[in-house]
């Protein structure tokens, strides 16, 4: 009958169509259930109703109540559900490895859940657009955008409470719990458009927690990646928004945003001496923030050169993009450092 | 119901003459004494069982804090008086012997015995609960509170909150005061009856203060032997010659002149920074330079409180088993003065004292786990 | 209150009987004679009528969810709502309805008749665990009515810790744990009861199943509820003072949370299921009029079940990130969980096979209960297999899948059970043709809502959603469709057993041809059951057992 439903109201029957290498492996396995289900079901259905035709209560007939006990019976009944259920078990528990054994070389996506709001980073900092979309309570939804035929990973952490990420043509779920990193990984197969879910209750607006996932072609997974860090013409926005995407705000704090450490704060450090770690004094200046950049350890400020080694951003900022960060910082010399979140 | 209807029910289910002797101490469902008995028995066992069960729930989560954040649990079972927790170890104890005494003597129709044990029981456990009420007061003066309330000043002086002690022992006194009254009662008419109920009772109320003046002795010398620079409270002392940082802006801080005491403010830090980025607000103090190093970090709301949730719960819930135990055991002293007990009913004594038991040995899992292992 | 004054009447053990004078219900008389009885029979069937009105309200929930769900999106509920409604139909029905249902209600009226004695082993704490569900209730409508309950029925932290919605929190976490105590109480009286009360020749081997069924039941009420209870009192503590022990904020551990509440929650998935295999067994043997086919098996396999019952909390945290053995190890676990229930239906099966089938209404909800339970069984094995489960958690595939162990297995049951014993409880017949009829549409409706919920889970649609995709709606409607048909067939066995108080024949001493004890006293039995132990024999021996159409019901031939 479900057969029947499905294939009258959809276009795809059981599942969604599969775009992840996950996808075979799980719908094989749940075809295969599937059919031992109807194996044992269908016998079962039918041993009901002649049993229930042929010894029916009626005048003249009196059932024999000899059969009370056959062990062989009760032996079979017993051992062949068991060797079936332990075959489910292997190739279910075989293929959940490949899921939770993440491989090396895969293009990495921060994944930032909050009530309820998808939140995606890719490895170049570029931050996730939206689409907009119809037949729906909401106008947009975040729209996360991945290559095809490449091993991808998420990185997913909760700003609040807990939920799930579930891509169903993935056939893929993690729940995403606030305190820790969780990971997932698949690999796409397929370019299309497809659905994202919350799947752990989150609140309010749960069933609105939604995103859409393009996979595109990698040329074109690399155009949207450029299209994600774009900086604008302003020195002083480039450098705000460089702040936030080369990930300078999970260690240094600026005006009211980022993280309280394990880095100096920028505010009110502009133009004042410096303490170093190896006791002389230097002027906090043009000079001292790009040798800072590109080579950290050269002159650490007292307190943070062991605990908080940051790494070398030689390579990764162009020269204008260091030139806007230091407007940036500029900026805020005479912000109060008081002022942390 | 009466007897007669009772007698009716069964002459119109069925003929049967069923009137064998049934005494009033054997319910009415079941056939003899030791059948009473053993159901008496097996269900308080269950009992025990689902009691083991729901305190189990709390070592897990002992467990698995503990063995996430040694050092937290380290650094805050140096709060907990041990001596305290011995002294309360050793009255728990005793007082489990005379409850063992108690089922004895209740076998026996020792019924003045009985009563008296009866009594010591209700008297070491009240002399628990007020070292206990001394044990929690003092750690809410000093801020070492469960979870998000924790908010400990190791300066070593009382935080602005006082008085949390005689707050604890209101009821106790309402409740002695009541006993003394009754007392007066049941000596002025000279009933036997109350007598026996009214002393133990009065006793007990008394043996609350009782441990309060001893827990109270026992932690002001605690606090001398800081002074002295004694090893237990030395962190506190310590901690209040450096200072404490203020919440979160610790570039501000004085610089502390050493490279060892710099390098625990950038532990702090770090710390704060975890919390900060956790969504907590940082609570960081600096804390004693002398413990080692991993406890620079540990003194502060996300880390500390878990330690202090932990504490009053298991040892909350069991400080709530200990009073369910001295109202049982009160009831048991009443039907003990009417003299019910008689070596073929004596369930209740020996339910009572299995839990009891169960309660004592509780305590002994939960006095080493907290104060002693570090 | 008295029945001095009642002349003493004929003994009720003739041959041919009539309804009796007394009875318990006729014992005594006044609400107070209720309200603090110590009758067993009493307290139960005051649990049966909470625990029925419970299931109406949790019902009434049910059909707000569907109805809202016709739509994909603007239903007429707000979001808020629609979770306030379906926790509080999530929370209503498991812990008032479907775990007192069967064990306190049928449960406390049944066991002390079955196992042939006067009461249960301590009568003052059956009522006190009354009470304690009666309170329970209170707490759980204050949720209901000062604010809403929005958490889910599983309180997950941090969530239940950050909703605005803290006063319910608290009302139904207290709830939660007074309600844990009511059921450890019961499971408790029961256990002593079977163990030092069964009277001469009731060896454990001739107890009939549905003991057996109760007390591995018992077992897990009084060896799980206890964490349930630790677990919501920490709960209400956060609430109440932010202890921090599953707030991540404070450096907790939310997966701990799910931990300790599933460690009480899975098994308590066999508190609701075991009782109602406990009564097909009965009524599978009675209404074939033959034997329990591999009795042993069945009673063996009611302990396996209730024992690694325990084991497999894990499976519904396959996808929080435990590590991948512990995972694998649940898995594995839960397996193992399936076979004693394949066990018992090809034992029912069997039963059927030669034997007499009464097509009543109680044999057809037994029947009705095999082919969803095995709809239900069979579906949790792409659940417990990891790969499939990756795609089907948290989605309709799930919600279909309990519906069909919780509401077609354990609901149907309990009706069974209800019209089974009804006669035995207030000795009336009911119309077995409605009987019938109601136990039909019950079956066609329920199919109706939840096969098209087996689609939606595995294309992906997310359970406790309140607006969804637009390709959902069909089947969505199918699904309401089938609510409606469904709460209409159960509107008519309800009105099938109040009519028969008004205008229901007496019910003999033995309606089905039982041959179990209980069926042995008269309907209603008298205040005591027995004033004197009763002969106990095989409890499945019907070769003696005959209609005898004098007395319109069965006697046992000399």
């Amino acid at each position: 009958m479900s057969f029947f439903l499905a294939d009258q109201v959809a276009p795809y029957a059981w599942f969604p169509e599969g775009a992840s290498s996950f996808a075979p492996q799980v719908d094989f396995l749940f075809t295969v259930i599937l059919w031992i289900c109807i194996v044992f079901f269908v016998p079962i259905v039918i041993a009901m109703g002649y049993f229930m035709w042929v010894y029916r209560e009626r005048p003249g007939y009196r059932g024999s109540p000899e059969a009370l006990h056959n062990t062989a019976i009760e032996i079979t009944w017993t051992v062949v559900p068991t060797i079936v259920v332990v075959w489910v078990f292997w190739e279910g528990a075989m293929g959940y490895l490949d899921m939770a054994r993440i491989p090396k070389g895969t293009v990495d996506v921060n994944v930032t859940a909050k009530k309820w709001q998808w939140a995606f980073k890719y490895e170049n900092g570029g931050e996730h657009d939206v689409i907009p979309v119809e037949n729906s309570s909401v106008k947009e939804l975040p729209l996360l955008v991945l290559p095809v035929d490449r091993d991808i990973k998420m990185i997913m952490r909760s700003d609040d409470v807990l939920h799930s990420f579930y891509i169903p043509a993935f056939r893929a779920k993690r729940d995403v719990v606030p305190g820790r990193y969780n990971y997932m990984w698949f690999h796409t197969t397929k370019e299309g458009l497809y659905d994202l879910f919350c799947t752990e209750y989150c609140g309010d607006n749960h069933s609105q927690m939604n995103a859409k996932v393009k996979v595109v072609s990698q040329e074109e997974y690399k155009k949207a990646l450029d299209k994600a860090i774009q900086e604008p013409e302003d020195p002083l926005a480039r450098g705000q928004l460089l702040y936030k995407r080369q990930g300078c705000s999970t260690c240094h704090n600026a005006g009211a945003e980022g993280a309280s450490g394990p880095g100096p704060s920028y505010n009110g450090s502009w133009g004042k001496p410096v303490q170093l770690e190896s006791g002389a004094e230097v002027a906090f200046d043009e000079n001292y923030v790009r040798e800072s950049i590109l080579n950290p350890q050269a002159k650490a400020r007292k307190g943070y050169g062991k605990a908080s080694p940051m790494n070398s951003y030689a390579g990764k900022l162009k020269d204008d993009q260091i030139d806007a960060l230091i407007t940036f910082i500029k900026s805020l010399e005479n912000a109060n450092s008081a002022t942390k979140k | 119901m009466t007897a007669i209807q009772e007698n009716l029910a069964h002459v119109v289910d069925d003929h049967a003459d069923h009137h064998h002797e049934h005494p009033s101490w054997l319910a009415h469902h079941f056939d003899d004494a030791e059948q009473q008995y053993d159901s008496g028995k097996l269900g308080m066992w269950l009992f025990l069982v689902t009691e083991v069960l729901f305190f189990s729930g709390m070592f897990c989560a002992y467990a698995l804090y503990r063995n996430r954040n040694p050092e937290v649990f380290e650094f805050c079972s140096s709060f907990l008086n041990e001596k305290l927790g011995a002294i309360n170890t050793g009255v728990l104890l005793f007082s489990s012997l005379t409850m063992a005494w108690a089922v004895r003597a209740a076998q026996l129709r020792q019924h003045q015995l009985l009563v008296g044990m009866l009594g010591a029981t209700l008297g070491c456990a009240a002399i628990f609960l007020g070292v206990k009420a001394v044990e929690y007061s003092h750690k809410w003066e000093l801020g070492l509170l469960p979870g998000k309330l924790y908010v400990a000043q190791l300066d070593g002086a009382h935080g602005p909150h006082k008085g949390y002690l005689e707050f604890i022992c209101t009821v106790p006194a309402i409740v002695t005061a009541l006993c003394a009254l009754y007392a007066i009662y049941a000596f002025a008419t000279k009933s036997l009856f109350h007598q026996r109920v009214a002393g133990p009772m009065l006793v007990a109320g008394l043996c609350f203060f009782g441990g309060v003046g001893l827990g109270q002795y026992l932690e002001a010398q605690e606090e001398a032997s800081k002074g002295h620079g004694g090893h237990a409270g030395s962190h506190e002392h310590h901690a209040m010659v450096d200072g404490h940082v203020d919440h979160g802006s610790h570039e501000h801080a004085a610089a502390p002149d050493s490279v060892h005491a710099a390098e625990t403010k950038t532990a702090a830090e770090i710390a704060a920074s975890a919390a900060s980025a956790m969504g907590g607000s940082p609570n960081v103090y600096v804390s004693p330079t002398e413990l080692k190093t991993p406890n620079a970090d540990v003194n502060q709301r996300s880390m500390a409180g878990l330690f202090f949730s932990i504490y009053y719960c298991m040892t909350g819930v069991h400080a709530i088993h200990i009073i369910g135990g001295m109202i049982v055991i009160t009831w048991l002293i009443v039907k003990a003065a009417r003299e019910e007990f008689h070596e073929q009913y004596f369930g209740p004594v020996d339910n009572v004292g299995l839990y009891w038991h169960l309660v004592d040995f509780i305590w002994i899992y939960l006095f080493p786990l907290l104060y002693l292992i570090t | 209150m008295s029945v001095v004054d009642r002349p003493i009447t004929a003994p009720v053990h003739s041959e041919v009987e009539s309804y009796p004078e007394h009875h318990f219900l006729n014992h005594s008389s006044g609400f107070l004679s209720w309200a603090l009885t110590l009758d067993h029979k009493r307290i139960g069937l005051m649990y049966l009528v909470g625990v029925m009105s419970s299931f109406a309200l949790g019902g009434m929930f049910a059909l707000m969810i569907r109805i809202h769900l016709w739509n994909f999106k603007d239903g007429w509920l707000s979001n808020q709502t629609y979770n306030q409604v379906f926790t509080l139909h999530g929370a209503i029905m498991v812990f008032l309805f479907i775990i007192p249902s069967v064990p306190a209600a049928l449960g406390n009226f049944l066991l002390p008749v079955m196992l042939g004695t006067k009461d249960v082993a301590f009568p003052r704490l059956n009522l006190s665990s009354f009470y304690l569900w009666v309170t329970g209730l209170i707490l759980f409508l204050t949720a209901l009515s000062v604010t809403g309950l929005d958490t889910g029925w599983t309180f997950y932290t941090p969530y239940s810790i950050e909703t605005q919605q803290g006063g319910a929190v608290l009302a139904a976490t207290f709830g939660v744990f007074v309600l844990g105590f009511s059921s450890i109480f019961t499971g408790l009286n029961f256990i002593v009861t079977i163990n030092t009360m069964r009277p001469p020749g009731m060896t454990w081997f001739r107890m009939p199943l549905f003991l057996w069924a109760i007390y591995a039941t018992s077992i897990i009420q009084v060896l799980a509820t206890p964490v349930l209870g630790i677990t919501v009192l920490l709960l209400s503590a956060e609430r109440l003072l932010g202890i921090g022990i599953f707030d991540p904020k404070l450096n907790g551990d939310p997966v701990t949370f799910q931990h300790f509440f599933w460690f009480y929650s899975h098994p308590a998935v066999y508190i609701m299921i075991l009782p109602a295999m406990g009564i097909i067994s009965e009524l599978m043997s009675v209404h074939c009029h033959k034997g329990i086919f591999g009795y042993r098996m069945i009673a063996y396999s009611s302990i396996a079940i209730a024992l690694f019952g325990f084991l497999v909390w894990g499976h519904h945290m396959f996808t929080s990130g435990m590590a991948d053995v512990t995972t694998i190890v649940f898995s594995a676990l839960t397996f193992t969980v399936s076979i004693p229930s394949a066990i018992k239906v090809f034992n029912w099966l069997g039963t059927m096979y030669q034997g007499t089938v009464s097509l009543n209404t109680p044999m057809l909800y037994a029947l009705a209960f095999i082919f969803l339970f095995t709809i239900g069984g069979l579906t949790g094995l792409p659940l417990g297999a990891l790969s499939t489960d990756m795609h089907f958690h948290d989605t309709y595939f799930v919600v279909a899948h309990f519906h069909y162990v919780m509401m077609g297995g354990t609901l149907v049951a309990f009706l069974g059970g209800v019209f089974h014993w009804w006669p035995k409880m207030t000795g009336r017949m009911f119309n077995d043709k409605l009987g019938i009829v109601s136990a039909i549409i019950v079956f066609v409706g329920f199919n109706l809502t939840f096969l098209p919920q087996f689609v939606l889970g595995s294309r992906g649609m997310p359970r406790r959603y309140a607006t969804y995709l637009p390709e959902f709606q069909p089947l969505h409607q199918l699904s309401t469709i089938g609510s409606i048909t469904l709460g209409s067939g159960l509107l008519l066995a309800l009105i099938v057993l109040l009519m028969s108080l008004v205008n229901g024949k007496k019910a003999p001493r033995n309606p089905w041809g039982g041959a179990t004890l209980e069926w042995m006293c008269s309907s209603p039995p008298p205040h005591d059951n027995f004033s004197s132990a009763p002969t106990v024999g095989d409890p499945y021996d019907f070769s003696n057992i005959e209609y005898d159409g004098r007395v319109g019901g069965y006697v046992k031939r000399p």
